[in-house]
């Protein structure tokens, strides 16, 4: 199947060096506002007030994190408004050594996925972990948020600063 | 429902490589050309034409596939793009399926082409834009996290060793060391290169990782009686199936991809595979890291949960072992320009099922082979099938 193998032209660091190849460049200029929407808009709005919130589908009953307007198995409007714990369990977890451009970070990041107390089992966000040796974070812990100063909140995920172990280390 | 049965009967590819001095265009005309010329036909010939890219943000282009147009064949012709993120390039080939077996058309020609070199300083960044724009991006996510995230838990709900994962890539990377197109074929590599390997993401490691690539590929697809006109050795497309989960990823079950499962489920009934085991002799699941394949390989049936590293381990996956996956080398080895590698998958089952894989050839005349692919949010899986 070689013969079906078009000898495409590979372009090295030299060729760039030695100015042999010419290319044009843009910097997109586009910003967005998103509406945040019924149920994240009520979501934030909690996050600001240091609650977290969900909602459930009466048919299915599950308590659903991050709120939907809908459940999404059922295809039927959510019921009801449900407070839940500002606590939960490590579902799984990574050592994040990079930023997403590939440069390299001393102290890893650690993002997780906390499966939150009071929805549905699994029912999990991706948040960070903070306050925690790397090497002692273990799939299955125990957390519980870190919640930026009421002053300081507005009405974001990163209203949460970070999970911290429950126990505390 | 009566269909028309469809058969690939040419494929042709650019070599894969990091930066290539093409554009995008430029790059899938030569793949066009490649898979024309391989069957002797010519864009004359074509009713319509499938293009499978990923998504503007990448090229910095807008309505990439109209800009592509002219490059795949598409001028004065039906023309559509289809893109379900990485699951796109085993798409494409399906809608290709669709638009003959549907009987709209008997000839198609199916172009998947990527340029992820243009977007600086790394694609990643328009990767990004993935997570979701209120609950997500705001904590500055990597999209290394959901791979890593995802590995960590398959990994601890089996107690799998990182070892017998690592197997994976130096499989595909010494596999793509006898392939013509491939970036990263390397016949030395071993266990311990991929263990020893810069820590990107924990459990993720710089070699369990598939490279950054420009490419194309392309397919000639008919019907059958033009088919049996064009060659004495066509490839049918025996069965097609594709599933998307949920785009709420963090209250999934990260450990099983069971929307790949129901994508087989699909391929399998339509191809009357009772016993996929059994009946699938070559597989190129979606591998752009190690772990994944052997994550596609559980969830298309072919090992029982939590099974496949250690069969992987064992040599059973080789390209001379009891089913080999990824004699092509796959993403790891040939190299992972999103929709024309899932695409490259197809092509190798179309070189294998005909015996013309050169050394890449698994033993014992395989009669049928399975194509995998995998993308957006961790959710969609594409599944094809292909007999001799
Ligand atoms: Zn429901």
């Amino acid at each position: 199947m070689k013969e079906h193998v078009y000898d495409t032209t590979y372009l090295r660091t030299r060729d760039f060096e030695e100015g042999k190849v010419l290319f044009e460049t843009w910097d997109p200029n586009a910003k967005y506002t998103w509406d945040a929407g019924i149920a994240i808009g009520k979501f934030f709005q909690e996050l600001k007030a240091g609650r977290l919130i969900g909602t459930q589908c009466l048919n299915c009953q599950r308590i659903m994190v991050p709120p939907r307007m809908f459940c999404e198995h059922c295809f039927l409007p959510a019921d009801a408004w449900v407070p839940v714990e500002d606590t939960g369990t490590v579902v799984t977890f990574s050592l994040c050594y990079v930023t997403w451009d590939m440069n390299r970070l001393e102290e890893p990041q650690i993002p997780a996925v906390v499966a939150i107390d009071g929805a549905s089992p699994g029912m999990g966000i991706l948040h960070l972990l903070g306050e925690v040796d790397p090497k002692a974070v273990t799939i299955g812990m125990s957390v519980k948020a870190v919640w930026k100063p009421a002053e300081e909140r507005t009405g974001s995920i990163t209203d949460i600063r970070y999970f911290k172990p429950l126990g505390g280390f | 429902m009566s269909r028309d049965r469809v058969a690939v009967v040419g494929a042709g590819m650019t070599k894969f490589v990091r930066r290539a001095q093409e554009t995008g265009k430029e790059l899938a005309w030569e793949a066009a050309s490649k898979a024309l010329e391989s069957c002797e036909m010519t864009l004359d010939d074509i009713d319509a034409v499938i293009i499978g890219s990923a998504p503007e943000a990448f090229d910095g282009v807008h309505m990439k596939s109209e800009y592509l147009s002219d490059g795949c064949g598409g001028w004065g012709k039906p023309v559509i793009r289809g893109y379900v993120g990485g699951g796109t390039g085993v798409f494409s080939p399906i809608q290709g399926w669709y638009h003959i077996a549907s009987g709209l058309f008997d000839t198609v020609l199916v172009i998947c082409e990527e340029k992820m070199s243009s977007c600086q300083p790394h694609p990643q960044g328009a990767f990004l834009t993935i997570f979701d724009n209120f609950t997500e991006r705001p904590l500055q996510p990597n999209l290394l996290w959901i791979f890593a995230l995802e590995m960590n838990a398959y990994m601890t709900r089996y107690g799998l060793d990182k070892r017998d994962i690592a197997t994976v890539s130096v499989k595909n990377k010494r596999n793509a060391a006898d392939h013509p197109a491939a970036l990263l074929g390397d016949a030395n590599i071993t266990v311990d290169d991929v263990l020893n390997s810069e820590v990107l993401a924990w459990p993720v490691q710089r070699l369990d990782v598939s490279p950054v690539t420009d490419g194309a590929v392309a397919l000639v697809m008919c019907a059958e009686h033009v088919a049996r006109r064009v060659t004495n050795k066509p490839v049918w497309v025996e069965g097609v199936g594709w599933n998307l989960d949920t785009a709420y990823w963090s209250s999934r079950d990260l450990s099983y991809p069971v929307y790949v499962e129901e994508a087989a489920r699909m391929a399998y009934k339509m191809a009357g595979i009772t016993e996929p085991r059994k009946q699938i002799h070559i597989a190129e699941p979606y591998d752009p890291f190690d772990y994944k394949e052997l994550h596609h390989l559980e969830g298309l049936m072919l090992f029982d949960k939590g099974e496949a590293p250690r069969a992987a381990a064992d040599g059973v996956t080789q390209r001379d072992g009891d089913l080999p996956v990824c004699p092509s080398g796959g993403l790891l080895g040939v190299g992972n320009p999103i929709a024309a590698a899932g695409m490259m998958k197809v092509a190798e089952l179309f070189w294998q099922l005909r015996g013309e894989a050169g050394a890449r050839q698994v033993p014992g005349t395989p009669k049928r082979g399975l194509a995998q692919a995998w993308g957006d949010l961790m959710q969609v899986g594409t599944v094809i099938i292909l007999g001799a």
